[in-house]
């Protein structure tokens, strides 16, 4: 069945808290979701209690301001910092977004930082994304062709180019996945909107001539037929894309060719 | 994510392919929402029917339900409705049921009570059309 409560060795006790630095400009407090795989211990989560005038305006830039000054030990991805490479995808403030491209200043009150929900975690807030990856795989996301190549680029019309925007943008974050209740009951065989966008995406593009082969291993009550358009995908994507919308297509092209 | 399928020492993408489509879920998908368009008409109808013999005799209910339209539009309303639950209860338990077991026990027994159900309420109404009441 669905778990509707956290199993014993997830419940979350309150950890450590840093105090403010004596003279603090402009305080801000961030509550950060803390779990080692070293000490045999539940989750906490940590109280750190920083001067806004000592880093940037992002919260990654808080997140790194912490590790840097005040606890070395709170482990985070990220690499790009300017919301193109997906790695600092994390839950802000009860939403998944980027660290990087959330602005501190957004958040009312404390700041709360939690990994991706409903992921095996590694340590603090780096989700264990090898299932997900593994479902990216599983879909083929390349372009598949069995006419022979051409003897210069495979041409496409600006019309069938403009098909792929909204879906080429996504930089699997998985904020959407990670988002889904449907994705978290049944992770292990839905694909999850984010998969979903990245088959629509070869499904949509004029050059790639596997379409039907493509469709045929989407449909599965599982892999596709999960999604009941709750739109939480759409709503928390940090790019703005709507997966929903993509898998809503799949759907469509499902009817149309029986 | 359930921890009870997974194989621990299988590679993940065996783990994700798992047993591959089922190359089937769209006809009762779209039979889902086919139901729910008739529905939509016929529950409309069916409220209107409920209304109006709210305060009829028994004989005259049952000169209503005798009149060849009405009878089609109920046994039309008695089996979408039946096998419109039947597909969104399968839904619900494919969503919160893990135990592939207690599912698919789920979605047996589902399909007989919704055939049993559609069985006798168009045997009753038919009854009542052929005058066998």
């Amino acid at each position: 069945m669905a778990e509707f409560t956290l199993p014993k060795n997830s419940k979350i006790r309150t950890g450590k808290t840093h105090p403010k630095p004596a003279t603090s400009k402009k305080p801000k407090t961030f509550k950060i979701y803390r779990w080692s795989p070293d000490d045999g211990q539940t989750p906490s989560i940590d109280t750190y209690e920083i001067d806004l005038a000592n880093c940037g305006p992002m919260v990654l830039d808080a997140l790194l301001h912490i590790k840097n000054d005040i606890d070395q030990t709170l482990t985070l991805r990220r690499s790009c910092r300017e919301g193109i490479c997906g790695s600092c995808a994390m839950n802000i403030d009860g939403m998944n977004t980027l660290a990087c491209t959330k602005a501190i200043d957004e958040i009312d009150g404390d700041v709360k930082i939690n990994p991706l929900p409903h992921m095996p975690v590694i340590k603090d807030l780096i989700p264990d994304l090898t299932h997900v990856y593994a479902q990216l795989t599983s879909i083929e996301p390349w372009m598949k062709t069995q006419s022979s190549p051409p003897s210069r680029e495979r041409l496409q019309s600006p019309e069938e180019r403009a098909k792929l925007d909204g879906l080429y943008e996504c930089i699997l974050c998985f904020c959407c996945s990670t988002s889904c209740p449907s994705y978290w009951w049944s992770g292990d065989r839905y694909l999850g909107p984010a998969i979903l966008l990245q088959a629509y995406r070869w499904i949509a593009d004029s050059r790639d001539e596997a379409t039907g082969e493509r469709l045929d291993n989407l449909e599965d009550p599982f892999r596709l037929y999960r999604c009941h358009t709750i739109m939480n995908c759409t709503t928390t994507c940090p790019k703005g894309l709507n997966p929903a919308k993509a898998i809503a297509e799949i759907k469509k092209l499902m009817v149309v060719r029986r | 994510m359930s921890s009870s399928r997974i194989r621990s020492y299988a590679a993940p993408l065996a783990r994700a392919r798992g047993l591959g489509s089922a190359k089937e879920g769209v006809e009762h998908w779209w039979l889902q929402r086919l139901t729910a368009l008739a529905l939509v008409v016929l529950t409309l109808w069916f409220v209107w029917v409920v209304v109006r013999l709210s305060h009829a005799t028994h004989d005259q209910a049952l000169a209503f339900v005798a009149q060849p339209c009405n009878t089609v539009l109920l046994i039309l309303t008695s089996v979408t409705s039946f096998w419109h639950a039947a597909l969104g209860l399968q839904v619900v338990y494919e969503d919160y049921i893990g135990h592939e077991g207690a599912r698919l026990g789920a979605i047996v027994l589902t399909k007989f009570a919704a055939v049993v159900l559609i069985a006798a309420t168009c045997i009753a109404v038919l009854r009542i059309a052929f005058g066998v009441v």
